[in-house]
């Protein structure tokens, strides 16, 4: 390849290789020190000036974003930057789509938007998902009304409504929206999926539109986060469980507190597997109605599995204080993912924490006690 | 959502029927149909499926809802009860 004499920035060759073909290749938005969304199509020149005009479809690297989030990598940085964007040939007559700066609720709207034409307001809701970010407080009306105004937004469009997720409404008052800003709150649909045909209905939604669900695939996505978040318990209990089953007559025993102590791993993980994965999985084939009841109940499965195993490694006594332990742990863990389902009421888990905890401190004391003499009376 | 079901009578969720104005705007927002508009009056036909998310109190135009609203979350109810309500977050930034 010779080199031209010229001074022009990039090399002109003739080659289909970059930059001589076009005005409108995304390369051409780039700025110095800016790096371009790849969810960007082009920009939008407007009163207010150039708007992000997004793809409304997902591309490899969103699908990695959302697998490595789902596993809680990086999920707390997942964000867009808040602001106006636009898909489709928006104009004064289209309407404002109201959403949060998580990434994720970000990619479910806009890969529904297929030859839809609009405008989308992004609200800084720190990275988190809309109902959430209502529940917090950063989805709120001021915030509505904040981005509103700094986006120009009232310039672009002749009506003065606002299209929000329903579930935001937990955060924002369409009364206050109203006389904060001038705008007109149409509450959408709680899914994205339905937002088409909530504007083909001519902004109404169907009574099944407003109510959520928490099918299998809906509780499914939620048990890799569910273990990741375990790693800040796991951090100390592995090494205690360890250090306890070295305990022995001779004070302390190494290769007891290592044979034991895998036996007593296995039984953490089957009650990490009755309490984290069992149970939102099978949650509503379950008994009982507090969590930790359910949770009781698949870790008394997997520690009659993990008694009769142990047994004869263990004694007696030994795989008793492990069903104990499993059971415990499950049922803990269940009581903990009520924080991740979309129906239990925080007077109902105060509740149901205020009579299940004392009782799960008391068992795991038992099973511990029964542990450390499964040591002595082998 | 009527097969999931959680603890019952525990709700603080409380409508009063002289102060509503039967807009429906609880009935529309609410995700768990707690709310049905009979005679003009909203009524609660199902206080056990209420989460107590707020939605409806917060979007009530005569204020005849209240409810103490919340995260039912039990790592943020622990650190409500360690650090405070005001200081309590769930550790897992989602909510």
């Amino acid at each position: 390849m010779k080199k031209t004499m010229n001074i022009q920035p990039f090399p002109m060759e003739s080659e289909p290789c970059c930059c001589s073909a076009a005005a409108h290749t995304p390369d051409s938005y780039e700025r110095p020190g800016y790096a371009l969304c790849s969810f960007v199509e082009n920009f939008e020149s407007t009163a207010v000036g150039m708007i992000p005009h997004v793809k409304t479809y997902l591309e490899r690297s969103d699908h990695i974003g959302t697998i490595l989030t789902r596993a809680d990598i990086g999920r707390s940085r997942y964000k867009i930057s808040a602001g106006l964007y636009c898909v489709g040939k928006p104009d004064s007559q289209s309407p404002v789509l109201v959403t949060a700066n998580y990434k994720l609720t970000f990619d479910m709207l806009r890969k529904e938007l297929q030859e839809i034409s609009a405008w989308i307001l992004v609200l800084d809701t720190r990275g988190i998902n809309v109902w959430c970010a209502a529940g917090k407080g950063t989805f709120s009306s001021e915030e509505v009304c904040r981005q509103v105004k700094s986006s120009g937004i009232a310039t672009l469009v002749s009506h003065r409504e606002l299209i929000l997720p329903q579930l935001s409404a937990t955060g924002v008052s369409a009364i206050k929206v109203k006389k904060d800003c001038g705008f007109k709150v149409i509450w959408g649909p709680v899914y994205t999926k339905d937002i088409r045909r909530f504007l083909d209905a001519g902004m109404t939604a169907e009574p099944l539109m407003r109510q959520v669900t928490f099918s299998l695939a809906e509780r499914l996505v939620l048990i890799p986060v569910e273990i990741v978040l375990l790693r800040k318990y796991l951090g100390w209990l592995v090494p205690a469980i360890f250090i306890l089953s070295g305990i022995s007559p001779n004070i302390f025993s190494i290769s007891m507190a290592w044979s034991k102590g895998l036996i007593a791993l296995v039984a953490l993980l089957a009650g990490i597997l009755a309490g984290a994965v069992m149970t939102p999985a099978l949650l509503p084939w379950i008994p009982g109605l507090a969590f930790s009841v359910k949770g009781t109940l698949t870790g008394l499965f997997f520690g009659i599995w993990v008694m009769a195993e142990s047994w004869r490694n263990v004694g007696g006594v030994g795989a008793l204080a492990l069903l104990v332990f499993t059971t415990a742990i499950s049922s803990y863990l269940a009581m903990n993912f009520t924080g991740s389902t979309p129906f239990t009421s925080p007077s109902g888990v105060e509740k149901e924490m205020r009579k299940a905890m004392p009782f799960q401190a008391g068992v795991v004391i038992f099973a511990l006690i029964l542990w450390i003499i499964s040591g002595f009376v082998r | 959502m009527k097969d999931f079901r959680y603890l019952p009578d525990v709700s603080t969720l409380k409508l009063d029927e002289m102060a509503c104005i039967g807009c429906g705007i609880c009935e529309m927002l609410c995700p768990h149909a707690v709310f049905e508009i009979r005679d003009r009056k909203a009524r609660i036909v199902d206080a056990d499926g209420c989460m107590e998310c707020g939605a409806c109190a917060n979007n009530c135009p005569s204020s005849a809802i209240s409810v103490t609203p919340g995260v039912g979350c039990a790592t943020y109810i622990i650190q409500s009860w360690i650090k405070g309500k005001e200081n309590a977050s769930c550790g897992c930034d989602c909510c």
